[in-house]
């Protein structure tokens, strides 16, 4: 497997490092002179120097023949443009952008650059998981395989408080696949009943995480 | 028509004022405030005396592009100094606006060049109308030797 990298920052270079030592193939693009100096030290013709937004330098790179583009420079300009060029001009099948500026991920999205990575939102989705009461937690989004995996806590007077599995008016095209205690999580059956205070993992369909959250954490309308 | 231009560099400021001239309604959008005076670099009165609009903020940022009327307009320039916003904020305006014509401005003959026939967006390369003007005059030079 070959693995082209674009920006030598922190990112780019621990990414070459873990790929290499999996024995991937690998190359570094870096454009900044100085910065492409101390990384060559280490990883020596493995590094390329040039703008990985040219595109004599992406060809230069071997870009017609990777498996995967990885694009981790620290503007996110460039890194659209990259995995624009990789996948159109030269199909290149599968990309990884890094979003810096999470304000950004709607221009990834609008210009198909699928997987976009940002760690501030993964960060806030940490933090929403280590931190309760916020509601509903996405752990895991496919976008291009239309599944999602929430966390939600059931309250008291949800429609699913003290309701059996089997009970739970839940709408087509989500499923609970785990329910959390204190004492361990586990898979329940149809007849598990599900409490008040319970942390619950549905899988769904893109779109239903508002009608999921309304049967367990709003209450009944009375 | 409403023209909106990011950007306020050399060509942003002359083909804002230009269209101006010309009657259109002109917005320009720059992350820096102080672009402003370029602006008006021989204008006899103030932008917005004149008519322009002027708003401060960063092309990318979907808050300013609307701020800036990008949702109104007809024509789109992107002319920022970075060839790689100017082709991120063009794609912008032509696939969630819908802006009938966009233009970008590349300096990049190469990205230009692909951009352009990739569709949507129109790409202006000053940089290849320089290089065949100075090969055509070292040629007419050459052949006058």
């Amino acid at each position: 497997m070959y693995v082209v990298i674009a920006g030598g920052g922190k990112v780019g270079v621990n990414l070459a490092r873990e790929l290499l030592e999996k024995g991937y193939e690998v190359t570094l693009i870096e454009q900044r002179r100085d910065r492409y100096t101390v990384i060559e030290d280490e990883l020596e013709h493995v590094v390329q120097y040039g703008d990985a937004t040219e595109m004599w330098v992406l060809e230069r790179a071997g870009v017609l023949r990777a498996d995967l583009l990885v694009a981790v420079t620290g503007d996110d300009e460039d890194n659209i443009l990259i995995c624009q060029m990789a996948k159109e001009k030269y199909m290149c099948e599968r990309i990884v952008a890094r979003v810096n500026n999470p304000r950004n991920v709607e221009h990834f999205n609008l210009l198909g650059i699928r997987p976009a990575v940002s760690a501030t939102n993964m960060i806030l989705r940490l933090i929403e998981h280590e931190v309760p009461k916020i509601g509903l937690v996405h752990l895991l989004e496919l976008t291009d395989d239309q599944i999602e995996i929430i966390e939600v806590e059931v309250i008291e007077g949800a429609p699913a408080a003290n309701a059996a599995v089997a009970d739970i008016p839940l709408p087509d095209g989500s499923l609970i696949i785990s329910v959390l205690r204190p004492d361990g999580g586990f898979v329940p059956r149809a007849d598990t009943v599900i409490g008040a205070g319970d942390e619950v993992l549905v899988v769904l369909a893109p779109g239903l995480e508002e009608q999921v959250a309304a049967v367990f954490n709003v209450p009944s309308p009375s | 028509m409403f023209v909106l231009v990011v950007g306020v560099g050399r060509v942003g400021a002359s083909v804002a004022k230009r269209a101006l001239e010309r009657g259109d309604t002109v917005s320009v959008l720059d992350r820096d405030a102080l672009s402003h005076e370029q602006l008006e670099q021989g204008m006899s009165t103030t932008w917005e005396e004149a008519g322009g609009l002027f708003t401060v903020g960063a092309a990318l940022e979907s808050e300013a592009l609307i701020a800036a009327g990008v949702e109104r307009a007809d024509v789109f320039v992107a002319a920022t100094n970075g060839d790689n916003t100017n082709l991120v904020v063009a794609q912008i305006a032509k696939e969630r606006f819908q802006v009938a014509k966009v233009i970008a401005r590349v300096l990049d003959p190469a990205r230009a060049e692909w951009y352009g026939q990739r569709g949507g967006i129109e790409t202006i390369c000053g940089t290849s109308r320089a290089i065949e003007l100075v090969d055509t005059t070292i040629a007419s030079a050459e052949a006058g030797s």
